[in-house]
């Protein structure tokens, strides 16, 4: 038999590799070196032009990084914490456990757009419920959306309520396959729940928890459906995102050519800022 | 009986020509739509396209979303498809993605769509993949009248690219129970020192917008608020400042160019004039509804036609939709132009003019063309034909959901609009309102060069973060000139001033 064949067995894949992944790359950083938009439509070459526009003429792409980061930062840590504290709830033998755990998982299997036109009709601060309801409380009514502080946390309840039981289903299969036997030795030591989960259930979850952490990080990075129904990136540009901004750029005004640009620097940023997270928290979370 | 049958068919007869039901013919019983006008004989009417056959042919149309332009576009394609045997595909496409989604396939040489409507200022970057409509069409009579604002619209350089099917506008709605009742009259007067009335500039419409906000002034146990705002930065809203600025910065005594000075090709969007327009503006953020700062066109429509405000200003569509008969504000609402300023800026001197200042904004709206690469275009010129026929357009202008306003001499009488239902003198104001507009000399037509979608988008931007307090007005307006002077820079100065060239000489009327 010729080793060489087994090669031919690896060509499909590679070409759906290539198909989906590879040449869509190649054929972004090519745009991004060329000055595609509505006006001159074609593949011209440009030189770096769109790069050094980016890094010093485009302040409104590095704002929107930043706030992005804020988003998603806060959003995951969110996330994690009221996540881990339901699975812990639903791990341990309670009432009507499994009715619970479906619950819980139920904002999950809502289509976010849909559920953000609803939040939206919701945070409406004339017609809404919320201020309505509010309003019967005394409390005057809240700018939700029209407040450039006030539209980040909204968008942060949105998202963490769309997105935190990802976050528990995650978590409570972690805990759910964790072994039995620490919880056992601590039990015979008579360690108080507090100290069994500083000392047993967090340490023996951390590699799950920083996995579901990067999961959630990368999803939230492209935060974008949300910001577009709930505030279309307002008031101003205080919601504004990094992929709201790339979409604006080449789907509204059609500056493909810069677009790419972007879109290419935002990849390469995520990958270099994940990596960077995930060693970080593996240092942090995880003790040889 | 010889005089007896006589007498009969001469009633017969009479009721046939004076009553509504004597529209009613063969066509408007089996399209209930035309109803009112049962078909009107033309090059288009549906006795015309019956006569057509199109079987086995498909025609492919992009359109917007419901009901705004793509219900009478479903609509009138069931009907062309029932008429001609032609198999009519409809897809609907938010506003926001119209344009890409004709543009992608237009530069990569396709045509996935016969026909694809979009907005009046793409002309200048669709117009080398749209086919121009034929001579047939142009030299119809019902194209004949179209007015010559209109013509100038859908047509670049004397060749018409789209069919006019949409005719827009941006002026004043007011509610007309409170602005014309003596008791609030009174009471403002003796509150404010003034005159209670169709405000006359930005000032007194926001003077009164301030004092009517907030409070249950129309006595349905529900707040009302003063003005209801196209302010949300990707819906509309840059239109919405233009027609702010207009009575500001279009002053007559300074022809060649609103946006930009045609000789230089400076920006001039951040001069005195659009500044006091954008101040005025932020303090309108203190009269809207809450939230209102966020308000698209679809949100100002439901806050006024739902009775929420007192003043709203944009397209016809709030207004229609206020005068239909299930709307709580029915035939409670006027009309009149955009409101002026005392003073206009003068780029010449560098100063102000004193003195009374009105320009009307014909702001872009509806349009459509048929693709270049199109293999079917008889047939697409002949479903617009017939869109926008007689019957058609009169029913199409009745109905605010749909978008479609008017653009035809005819529509300028007030009879078409009191058979629906409106008050005579409520039909008056609205047709004088829309006449005036059309004979004014100092009119501003919106921008339509190549990245317009960038510039407008820019100055949305900036207008949007002086809304919301994160820039001033000044400061604002300077960034969005400091970014049209280097979206010139990328398109070409000569190749925006070739296109804004076509814009001014409307506007200064030598077109």
């Amino acid at each position: 038999m010729n080793f060489k064949h087994k090669y031919v067995f690896l060509f499909p894949g590679l070409f759906v590799l290539i198909g989906i992944l590879i040449f869509p790359i190649i054929f972004t950083i090519r745009l991004s070196l060329s000055g595609w938009n509505s006006y001159t439509p074609e593949m011209n070459f440009i030189g770096i032009t769109n790069y050094l526009r980016l890094f010093t003429d485009d302040p409104r792409f590095w704002e929107s990084f930043f706030r992005l980061s804020f988003l998603s930062v806060t959003t995951v840590i969110l996330q994690y914490i009221i996540g881990f504290a339901l699975a812990l709830i639903v791990w341990r033998e309670i009432k009507f456990k499994r009715f619970f755990r479906v619950i819980f998982l139920i904002p999950m299997m809502t289509t976010p757009v849909i559920m953000t036109v609803i939040w939206r009709t919701f945070f409406h601060e004339s017609l809404g419920p919320v201020n309505d309801l509010l309003g019967n409380l005394g409390v005057k009514p809240i700018l939700w959306l029209s407040d450039p502080v006030i539209a980040k946390f909204t968008v942060i309840i949105v998202e963490v309520w769309q997105w935190t039981p990802f976050m528990f289903l995650l978590l409570l299969a972690g805990l759910l396959s964790l072994p039995k036997e620490p919880f056992l030795a601590a039990a015979i030591d008579g360690a108080s729940p507090f100290r069994k989960f500083v000392y047993v259930t967090f340490p023996l979850m951390a590699p799950i928890s920083i996995g579901a952490i990067i999961i959630r990080l990368i999803e939230a990075s492209k935060i974008m459906d949300t910001v577009f129904v709930l505030t279309s990136g307002g008031p101003g540009t205080a919601t504004e995102t990094s992929s709201f901004y790339i979409y604006i750029k080449g789907l509204r005004e059609f500056q493909m050519g810069y677009a790419a640009t972007l879109s290419f620097t935002y990849l390469v940023i995520m990958i270099i800022s994940l990596t960077i997270i995930a060693k970080v928290l593996t240092k942090l979370m995880i003790k040889e | 009986m010889k005089t007896i049958k006589t007498c009969a068919t001469a009633l017969i007869s009479a009721l046939l020509v004076f009553s509504p039901v004597a529209y009613a013919d063969k066509w408007s019983d089996q399209f209930p739509h035309i109803k009112a006008t049962g078909d009107i004989p033309g090059e288009c009417s549906y006795e015309s396209m019956s006569k057509k056959n199109y079987k086995g042919k498909t025609l492919k149309i992009n359109t917007h979303a419901v009901p705004v332009m793509g219900e009478p576009t479903a609509l009138h394609a069931e009907q062309f498809a029932k008429l001609t045997g032609a198999k009519v595909d409809v897809t609907h496409t938010p506003a926001g993605d119209l344009y890409a989604k004709a543009m992608v396939p237009f530069q990569a040489g396709q045509a996935p769509y016969d026909i694809v409507f979009g907005f009046s200022n793409f002309i200048n970057d669709w117009k080398r993949y749209l086919e121009p409509v034929p001579k047939k069409y142009v030299e119809m009579k019902q194209m004949q009248d179209v007015t010559p604002s209109h013509i100038g619209i859908a047509s670049w350089d004397g060749v018409m690219y789209q069919f006019p099917v949409d005719g827009d506008r941006h002026y004043l709605k007011y509610r007309k129970d409170v602005i014309d009742n003596p008791k609030y009259q009174k009471k403002y007067k003796a509150d404010t020192g003034k005159e209670l009335r169709v405000p006359q500039t930005w000032k007194e419409y926001g003077e009164m917008a301030a004092y009517f906000n907030g409070w249950d002034w129309d006595g349905d146990g529900e707040k009302e608020y003063g003005s209801a705002e196209v302010m949300k930065k990707d819906d509309l809203m840059y239109a919405a400042f233009y027609s702010r600025s207009a009575a500001y910065s279009k002053n007559p005594k300074t022809p060649g160019g609103f946006f930009f000075d045609l000789k230089t090709m400076k920006p001039l969007i951040n001069n005195p004039g659009f500044v006091e327009a954008l101040t005025d503006w932020v303090a309108a953020t203190k009269y809207v509804p809450p939230g209102g700062i966020n308000f698209g066109l679809g949100d100002e429509i439901g806050s006024f036609g739902g009775g929420q405000t007192l003043f709203s200003f944009s397209w016809d569509d709030a207004f229609v939709a206020a005068m239909q008969p299930d709307s709580p504000i029915n035939n409670k609402v006027g009309a009149a132009q955009l409101p002026g300023a005392m003073k206009v800026w003068n780029r010449t001197t560098n100063s102000w003019d004193e003195g009374f200042n009105q320009a009307p904004f014909f702001v872009w709206g509806w349009a459509v063309g048929v693709a270049k690469k199109s293999k079917e275009k008889e047939m697409a010129f002949d479903y617009l034909c017939f869109f926008a026929n007689e019957a058609n357009h009169q029913a199409d202008i009745g109905i605010g959901r749909f978008g479609v306003n008017p653009f035809r001499n005819d529509d300028f009488k007030a009879d078409v609009w009191t058979q629906i239902g409106w008050d005579k003198d409520i039909a008056q104001s609205y047709v004088d309102t829309l006449a005036q507009m059309e004979e004014s000399k100092n009119r501003v037509f919106p921008l339509r060069v190549p990245g317009t979608f960038e510039f407008n988008a820019a100055l949305a931007t900036a207008a949007a973060k002086a809304l919301a307090g994160q820039l001033s007005p000044q400061a604002a307006l300077d960034e969005a000139a400091k970014q049209w002077e280097d979206i010139l820079n990328r398109v070409g100065k000569d190749n925006v001033r070739a296109a804004y060239s076509v814009g001014v000489a409307m506007e200064d009327n030598k077109l």
